[in-house]
């Protein structure tokens, strides 16, 4: 164990968890260290959710020993955790959407006098720790529910500092922001870290952890496997640790000709509230065309506009030639060109989470599955059992709730049912947000896959090493208007991120081409 | 900060909804009685009203966490036929058994909210049975209707203050300044709507969540025992009838919606409950100086209640992301 120079304010030894018969966690060694930043890396279900679930006092563990600053201790509820000092940034949120912003940060232990809250003390409290992340932006009396994923991520921060903690927890707590919101947070992670903080940090995305750990520690299948400095090992090699075998070719190859033939989606002019404004853009079959950009510049939009959802939407949509309504999910789902859309939030608007896989898998193509209004159980099994091997879907039996599963078995779940409606055209909304590497490796490859099999395919994503690996084109938006288009070689990091901002281009290449706004 | 009063209108949109419609039909119902505003006419209006009023606030607080509260009605008779028993006598006598009335309310309120925490039960059905406990014991303390309350006491509740003001009025004011207004600002109150919110997010954030919901339904007791006090007062007597409890837990689940609390809980408030238990007693009284049979009051009562619910939706006229109507 590497004890980074101080003495370990946190140290956990021997832990084990079994849920059932699944060992979540087993014989698990971690310490952490006030001034560091310690990022803890692996798989879904490779037991980083348990291990931090243990030190939140979320889940008791079944064995072992946890020490603070040298004693022994035992959390039996998050607030036992939470007044021992340590706090914890869930990926799952664990904000109460109809409660305001102030009421939020505050919920543990509000300020009081007389016994009573004190509002306007709250308000002073709110408005610190919105300022200390960086969140200006968001007002203290707003409704969390009311707020995009980006902004509650930014408050479910705001809210674990106010507690003054001396441990931080953050789990993917980065995984709606996107890079410049990012680089606040680390700005302030830097600062809490020289005030001598412990932070632990999670997340999937390597150049975040490059970018800002002290130490590392890997985990796999629920053991332990290493912790070693940052930077003392290569991507290669700490990726090879995290998933067991070698790692290579996360992207697979591009094709090196763009396809030819007519485009299957066109989009022209499209506008909505003020949010799109007059988006055109064509993808032949057998296209994958990101969109980047900073979060919240109308990615979503332009998506749920194409998928129906949206009302009121200007512009004219043609699928494989012809018209598209865009009256509907449903009219969108069963046009002459079907598309599918792959949400951002799988656990409220992919799944039906207390529902069997089966069911969930079959739900999009029931048409297709049933007679005179009745489902034909042999069809169903038959196209649910193709998908799930296709997709390597892991689960014990077809009629578990697909809340059992993994994130990433869920994730792949969400696209098995929209795969089978053989869409034309599959629209992705941050499809990779919180799902593990090799979970993410496999969907890469998938997606070129069904390019290559004539579909075509318009992914947003907020990491741009995605953008980057997947796509043939991206489609950089600022304010609602493609600003950029990068194709080929000029596709980099560095002009992603100047498009983002509409600076020019940084890297010259031949395929940056400016969009008429 | 200029947009904070944006905000709080948008907290309080529905409660001055329901507060605007009582208004309209109540100004509608003096302008047409033949006694115009007389202090009689207000505090039979009043006594009613306020009745159901209490009712409905201790169905909110339940409500909020997300749960229900079925026995409140129950409770109600039942405090009632305990009222009409132990009232009587001298004022130290009918302040123990105020004491006492209210004490069973809490009980009461208390065995609702341990079934739902510790058994972990629906509170639904949870309330569901102990109503028809309640409704027993009620049964067992007074057989036949009848009993009797002090009458100096009865008469100073419900009848009217210097100035025409009905005294009843009064005490729900006071119950909204010392029970409602505090807990609403208290970490309970706070934690309540945390529960009916998320109440993952809310176990996640440290917040109490046993507690809280055990102590709403400790408020709905206590507060359905106060109505039962008054209702005493106005009848002057007890009767133990499953069809006056039933009728006034159904209208309480009305008039909280009405107020614009939410079913699903976490928003809403037992102010605006208030107004809606006012809105649902008015409709009887506007039939009647309509000279409409009174056979039409449960028609208009449905109708008004669709039509007070339909305001709430008006909002989704303007959603252009159809997303949000099913959120």
């Amino acid at each position: 164990m590497i004890d980074g120079g101080g003495a370990p304010l946190f140290r956990m030894e021997g832990v084990s968890k079994h849920y059932g018969g699944v060992r979540a966690l087993e014989d698990a060694v971690f310490c952490c260290v006030p001034g560091h930043i310690h990022a803890i890396l692996g798989e879904n279900g490779a037991g980083k959710s348990t291990l931090i679930k243990v030190m939140a006092g979320v889940v008791q563990p079944d064995s072992g020993t946890l020490h603070l600053a040298g004693r022994p201790v035992l959390f039996r509820t998050p607030a036992a955790a939470a007044a021992a000092g340590i706090a914890c940034v869930f990926q799952e949120l664990s904000l109460l959407p109809d409660l305001t912003v102030a009421d939020n940060i505050s919920i543990a232990d509000p300020p009081r006098r007389h016994g009573l809250i004190d509002r306007r003390a709250q308000r002073r409290v709110a408005e610190a720790a919105l300022a200390r992340v960086g969140a200006e932006d968001i007002h203290p009396l707003a409704p969390v529910r009311d707020l995009p994923l980006s902004r509650r991520q930014m408050v479910e921060i705001a809210k674990a500092l106010a507690r003054k903690p001396r441990i931080l927890i953050l789990d993917e707590a980065t995984s709606a922001l996107a890079a410049a919101e990012v680089e606040k947070v680390f700005a302030m992670l830097r600062q809490l870290r020289q005030e001598g903080m412990a932070i632990v940090y999670i997340s999937h995305r390597m150049h975040e952890i490059a970018a800002i750990a002290d130490d590392c520690t890997v985990y796999r299948n629920g053991r332990y496997v290493a912790t070693f400095p940052a930077g003392s090992k290569s991507d290669g090699e700490i990726v090879e640790m995290i998933i067991g075998r070698e790692y290579k070719n996360v992207f697979p190859p591009k094709p090196a000709l763009p396809p030819d033939g007519a485009p299957v989606l066109r989009v022209s002019d499209l506008s909505w509230a003020d949010q799109l404004r007059s988006v055109s853009l064509a993808i032949r079959p057998g296209e994958v065309v990101g969109l980047g950009g900073l979060d919240g510049q109308g990615q979503r939009e332009l998506l749920l506009a194409l998928f129906g959802v949206l009302d009121g939407v200007g512009g004219t949509v043609e699928l494989a030639g012809r018209r598209a309504s865009l009256s509907s999910p449903t009219a969108a789902r069963s046009g002459h060109a079907a598309m599918a859309l792959i949400p951002e939030d799988r656990k409220t608007e992919g799944l039906m989470l207390s529902m069997s896989v089966r069911e969930n898998l079959s739900f999009a193509a029931l048409p297709g599955l049933s007679r005179l209004g009745l489902v034909d159980r042999r069809a169903e099994t038959a196209a649910v059992e193709k998908m799930m091997a296709l997709l390597r879907i892991r689960c014990d039996d077809l009629g578990q709730p697909v809340a059992a599963l993994s994130g990433g078995n869920q994730q792949k779940v969400v696209i098995g049912k929209w795969l089978l409606t053989r869409p034309k055209v599959i629209l992705l909304n941050d499809p990779t947000r919180g799902i593990d590497v090799g979970t993410k490796q496999e969907l890469y490859q998938l997606l070129r896959r069904l390019a290559d099999a004539g579909a075509a395919i318009l992914f947003y994503s907020t990491d741009y090493d995605e953008l980057i690996g997947c796509c043939d084109r991206v489609l950089v938006l600022y304010d609602g208007a493609v600003v950029r288009v990068l194709e080929g070689d000029a596709i980099t990091e560095r002009n992603l991120v100047a498009a983002a901002f509409n600076l020019g281009a940084l890297d010259a290449a031949p395929g940056a081409t400016e969009a008429q706004a | 900060m200029s947009r904070d009063w944006r905000f709080r209108l948008a907290e309080q949109r529905s409660v001055l909804l329901a507060a605007a419609l009582f208004i309209a039909m109540f100004l509608l119902y003096i302008g047409k009685h033949p006694a115009g505003l007389t202090a009689n006419v207000a505090s039979t209006a009043a006594n009613k009203g306020v009745l159901l009023a209490l009712v409905a606030m201790a169905q909110t607080i339940p409500v909020l966490t997300a749960g229900l509260d079925l026995s409140v009605g129950m409770v109600l008779v039942l405090t009632n036929c305990l009222a009409s028993s132990i009232m009587v006598g001298s004022p130290a006598e009918v302040a123990l058994g105020t004491v006492a009335v209210l004490a069973l309310g809490v009980l009461c309120g208390a065995i609702n909210g341990a079934v739902v925490v510790y058994g972990r039960i629906q509170p639904i059905i949870a309330t569901l049975a102990t109503s028809s406990i309640y409704y027993g014991v009620a049964l067992a303390l007074r057989p036949a209707p009848g009993g009797e309350v002090d009458g100096a006491l009865a008469d100073a509740l419900t009848g009217s203050l210097p100035g025409g003001v009905p005294a009843s009025l009064l005490l729900l004011l006071v119950v909204v300044l010392v029970v409602w207004l505090p807990y609403r600002r208290s970490v309970l109150g706070r934690a309540a709507y945390a529960v009916g919110s998320s109440a993952q997010a809310a176990y996640m954030s440290g917040v109490p969540i046993a507690r809280a919901t055990l102590l709403a339904y400790v408020l709905a007791g206590l507060l359905s025992a106060i109505a039962g006090l008054l209702l005493t007062c106005i009848t002057y007597s007890g009767e133990a009838s499953a069809a006056l409890g039933g009728t006034y837990t159904l209208t309480a689940i009305a008039a909280v919606v009405v107020g614009g609390t939410s079913l699903f809980g976490g928003s809403g408030g037992a102010i605006g409950s208030i107004f809606g238990a006012f809105v649902l007693r008015t409709i009887g009284d506007l039939l009647f100086v309509f000279d409409m049979d009174a056979l039409w009051q449960p028609l208009f009562l449905g109708a008004v209640l669709l039509a007070a619910i339909s305001l709430g939706s008006f909002r989704l006229i303007g959603v252009r992301n159809r997303l949000e109507l099913y959120r």
